[in-house]
């Protein structure tokens, strides 16, 4: 184990290595999700995961905290790999995940014990389930809720509420499928920003899953799915390369759509760049 | 006029301590063939605002006049209500959780059925809205629209409702949840409908890109009240107004105004990506 835990800080806190998975394997309706994927996410990294529909995205979600395990391959999380039975718990206490739906994620009808029921089944003090669920809340900036009901609240809110409760497991990875996909561009925006501050002040890993190019800039790096293979990765700028994004039917974010559009240098994808660019050429 | 709004206001859960005021005093028109976009923040009264339109939820205070159909304090007879539900087709948001019968074919026909037309005249509306939403009717017609993907579900959705024939659509939202690819299909869908199927659109959106790319005029509405309403162009320049509103404006707009703080001679009222593009060679143009 301690041997596995040195090589661990060498290839990064979550590995796929040539990773398959199959729905429906050996069945006539067989689909192909993962075809030998491989990749490192390591701790502190904000990761953003893209591709269109069906291309892979939330199957590496589940198979992240090992809700799915390879079927070839390997996934290791903190050193553990996700197909022995006995680190499940402990791989699930790692690895958050927050789905689509904000309807679909609330257990409680009062918002504290919403956030309380990941620690209590973890069967701490409740002196420190007290503390966890405070700071949670505190961390998504909705602590003066606290006493509501989850179900008057607006769906950014409700998806906050969602965080919190990963949060209050204490992982050390948070991973968003596709977590803002159903909200309204404020809400979007929150979550984002939560996200954001979580990474630098928690140092907390994040994986965002999104078919919104312009949501992956906030990443260290990006990784762009599609057919179930990696078809693109490295640092936001890639994200300029509508060549090869636009095929796959993603949206290159704004700044680098203009940019193609008028023939500027490469690797523009925000704004900043793309007017100073501007300014420039017309000096 | 086609669709009269006069003075509604609305409050939820009257006279209890859940009350709340979702429509306060709002008046407006639309016109015939006339693509109206409805924006504003969650809770600004937008949905409450077009469900009145097909009478979903009862006038309180005000009036409403949609063609022959006048929606007051008096209540609508059973039978005028079917043929004001004909006239008007309302799309919810996230429309393909209402679908629920094992065939697409079956489902689409259920609006039709309603009205209690012959068999091969249902049969025909469905098939002619299933391909109106760019399916292909032989391919899907038996298959569960459960199996469908999710753009594919929410034109079967789509499909459903423009099988009664309505004049007028309401969409609600309608790319929200979808992905990119999705999302600029559904827009074309939804201009394509307004060019061959109903003679009003009106479509309630968050994404200020989309609502400027696709509406006549459109329409804020803040806090229950009608803020204003003007031509994507005139209100995407009108600065003041949308930071009073707290509006965000098209991406393209945005950067139009940023430049032309800067100095730049540029349009401010810009709202497309390619006019943005065109404006931009103009100043590298003149300047180089």
């Amino acid at each position: 184990m301690l041997i596995l835990k040195c090589y661990n800080l060498f290839v990064g806190y979550i590995t796929f290595d040539n990773v398959f998975y199959s729905y429906n394997a050996g069945f006539e309706d067989e689909v192909e999700a993962l075809r030998g994927v491989s990749f490192n996410i390591e701790k502190g990294e904000f990761v953003a995961i893209c591709g269109h529909n069906g291309s892979g995205k939330s199957t590496i979600a589940r198979l992240m905290n090992g809700l799915l395990q390879p079927q070839q391959g390997i996934v290791t999380v903190d050193g553990m790999n996700t197909l022995k039975p006995k680190n499940s718990f402990e791989i699930r206490k790692r690895v958050g995940l927050v789905f689509q739906n904000p309807d679909n994620q609330m257990v409680a009808s009062i918002i504290e014990d919403d956030v309380a029921f990941g620690p209590e089944n973890l069967g701490l003090a409740r002196s420190e389930i007290e503390e966890r669920v405070v700071w949670a809340l505190e961390s998504v900036g909705m602590s003066e809720y606290r006493k509501g009901t989850p179900f008057r609240l607006s769906g950014g809110q409700k998806q906050r509420i969602a965080i919190a409760g990963v949060l209050a497991l204490k992982p050390d990875v948070l991973v968003l499928d596709e977590s803002t996909a159903m909200l309204d561009p404020m809400g979007r925006k929150e979550i984002l920003q939560v996200a954001k501050r979580l990474q630098k002040e928690e140092r907390m890993s994040v994986v965002l899953i999104t078919h919104f190019l312009e949501e992956a800039l906030l990443a260290d790096k990006v990784i762009v799915l599609n057919q179930g293979q990696i078809a693109l990765t490295g640092g936001t700028e890639v994200l300029s390369k509508a060549d090869i994004l636009e095929p796959l039917g993603l949206d290159v974010p704004f700044a680098s759509k203009v940019a193609n559009l008028l023939n500027l240098r490469e690797g523009i994808v925000n704004r900043e760049e793309l007017v100073e660019e501007i300014e420039r050429l017309c000096r | 006029m086609p669709i009269t709004v006069k003075n509604i206001s609305y409050t939820f859960s009257p006279k209890t301590p859940y009350e709340k005021k979702a429509l306060d005093d709002i008046s407006l028109t639309i016109e015939d063939g006339e693509f109206f976009g409805i924006i504003g923040h969650t809770g600004s009264g937008k949905s409450t605002l077009v469900s009145h339109f097909n009478a979903l939820t009862r006038v309180q205070t005000g009036e409403i006049v949609i063609d022959e159909f006048v929606l007051g304090k008096k209540k609508i007879k059973k039978r005028e209500l079917r043929n004001l539900r004909a006239r008007v087709g309302h799309v919810f948001q996230f429309p393909e959780y209402q679908l629920f019968a094992d065939s697409v074919l079956a489902d689409v026909s259920f609006g039709p059925k309603n009205l209690r037309l012959p068999k091969d005249e249902i049969y025909n509306r469905a098939k002619e809205a299933i391909e109106l939403v760019g399916l292909d009717f032989e391919a899907i017609k038996d298959r569960s629209p459960f199996e469908l993907s999710g753009g594919q579900k929410r034109r079967v959705a789509i499909a459903g409702v423009l099988a009664m024939k309505p004049k007028i659509l309401i969409l609600d939202e309608p790319t929200s949840g979808l992905d990119p690819q999705g999302k600029i299909e559904i827009l074309e869908l939804v201009q394509k409908i307004r060019r061959d199927a109903c003679k009003i659109v009106i479509m309630i959106s968050h994404n200020m890109d989309e609502v400027a790319s696709v509406a006549d005029r459109i329409a804020v509405l803040n806090k229950g009240k009608l803020a204003t309403i003007l031509p994507p162009k005139e209100l995407f320049r009108s600065r003041n107004l949308l930071q009073k509103f707290n509006i965000s404006m098209p991406e393209a707009s945005s950067l139009a105004n940023e430049l032309a703080d800067k100095g730049y001679k540029i349009d401010r009222g810009v709202v497309t990506v390619e006019e943005l593009v065109e404006e931009i060679k103009r100043l590298m143009r003149n300047e180089e």
